[in-house]
């Protein structure tokens, strides 16, 4: 059986990871469809910053990230003051961290889906009443949900291990920003550690298999309804 | 006989290749006909709003869907145009249904009741079905009917016949035939099958190499 503070590290693992993707995922479905399907000046250079992270060590992501929205950061001080939204060692930072550290991850299945789109099929529906974001709504969003939610799962699944941006800013505080990654890190450091840590490794293996599988279910459902069963 | 739709435009292709084109339309079916690359499609998808004219004028009866000088140029959606698109397109996602109730969802006022075309069109068995699962005339069918649901003024069908066999076209230009002329809709068909078009006892509008009107 798990301990208290394992059980802390559980519940706040899961809801950093939901938060991240719930925050990241319509800009991902904002920016993948852009990737895709439109052509625009400075185009690279978007591709560049979405993927960025998945390069970067994530301890100077996590640098860059307290930066911009530490207590006196560009954006934190603004945040914290009008919005009264903290960053800095609160588990809205390694929610934040999850989700940029993760980004990459979400936008690439997304913007492979939308771009297998065939773009007549918008067009018949523009002859059929539909407006441009009705169309979207309709067609584009509906055909793209096996890569939304591939991205979303393995979103999930990455925001689950975060570490070196997560310590940079929200740092290791037991029962407020201490996730799965960072108590087995802890608990490394203690006598004994490799043995009581074993527990969470189980449990980290169990969850992000579970969000992958769950993935893969949904999609071959996806699939198999596009590909003629009688529904 | 009145005047259905006035098309005349010109449309620069970016290759260079223009084409420049004048025909009207009246009641019934009329054939577009003229060799392949001439331009037959590129008139359908300047018709329904999905290329713009660099000149000219399209109207459908009095109303302008498009016209250079007075700068009107109706969105596809605000056209009320039924367009059967050569591969069909029916939406994947979609039983067939959701693809007939389409453009009927988006209009206030459909004057064409959905189990009529459902029966005209013998659809009644395959209405749960997934697009992926029918066979080609079943798709033709369920194409025409969903633009059908949409209560256009003017269907446009741009080779209707080409994916299917030769029992399969006798079937589908009946069925085109009596539902064109049951529901009263006026219809231009794109074809370089004479024989098809004669079958429709349509009024023939042939394009030239250079998209300019033949006969």
């Amino acid at each position: 059986m798990l301990t208290a503070p394992e059980w802390q590290a559980v519940r706040l693992t899961l809801v950093v990871a939901v938060a991240a993707v719930a925050v990241s995922l319509p800009i991902a479905i904002g920016v993948g469809w852009l990737l895709a399907k439109r052509e625009f000046p400075g185009k690279f250079l978007v591709e560049t910053l979405v993927n960025l992270p998945l390069v970067l060590p994530p301890v100077v992501t996590g640098y860059l990230l307290l930066v911009v929205f530490g207590r006196n950061g560009v954006l934190g001080g603004f945040l914290e003051k009008w919005l009264g939204l903290r960053f800095v060692f609160d588990w809205k930072g390694a929610a934040l961290a999850a989700a940029v550290v993760a980004f990459p991850l979400l936008v690439r299945p997304i913007r492979q889906s939308f771009a297998a789109i065939d773009e007549r099929l918008i067009q018949a529906a523009r002859t059929l009443g539909a407006g441009p974001f009705d169309a979207f709504a309709s067609v584009t969003l509906p055909l793209a949900r096996p890569g939304i939610l591939g991205g979303a799962l393995l979103g999930f699944a990455r925001s689950m291990g975060e570490f070196g941006a997560t310590i940079m800013i929200a740092g290791n505080i037991p029962g407020a920003t201490r996730t799965i990654s960072l108590l087995v890190y802890s608990q490394l450091e203690t006598p004994g550690g490799m043995r009581t840590s074993l527990r969470l490794v189980w449990v980290s293996i169990a969850i992000a298999s579970l969000a992958l599988l769950a993935g893969e279910v949904l999609e071959r459902r996806g699939r198999r309804r596009l590909t003629g069963a009688i529904g | 006989m009145m005047t259905v739709l006035t098309f005349d435009c010109r449309f620069a292709y970016p290759t260079g290749f223009a084409l420049d084109f004048a025909f009207n339309v009246d009641a019934g079916v009329t054939g577009l006909v003229g060799p392949s690359g001439c331009g037959k499609t590129t008139v359908l998808n300047l018709i329904s709003g999905l290329l713009r004219p660099d000149s000219g004028r399209i109207a459908l009866g009095d109303q302008d869907l498009f016209d250079a000088k007075k700068r009107t140029d109706r969105r596809p959606e605000e056209r009320q145009i039924g367009y059967v698109f050569q591969d069909f397109l029916l939406f994947p996602h979609l039983s067939v249904e959701d693809n007939l109730r389409y453009g009927q969802q988006r209009q206030k006022d459909c004057r064409i009741e959905f189990q009529r075309v459902v029966a005209a069109l013998e659809l009644g068995d395959v209405l749960r079905r997934m697009p992926a699962s029918l066979s080609g005339g079943q798709k033709q069918r369920v194409a025409l009917g969903r633009a059908l649901m949409r209560s256009p003024q003017l269907l446009l069908l741009d080779e209707p016949l080409n994916a299917l066999d030769r029992e399969l076209r006798a079937s589908v230009i009946e069925d085109l035939a009596k539902i064109v002329d049951e529901l009263e809709i006026p219809a231009i068909v794109v074809s370089h099958d004479q024989a098809s078009i004669a079958a429709l006892e349509a009024h023939v509008v042939a394009m030239s190499q250079t998209g300019s009107p033949g006969s």
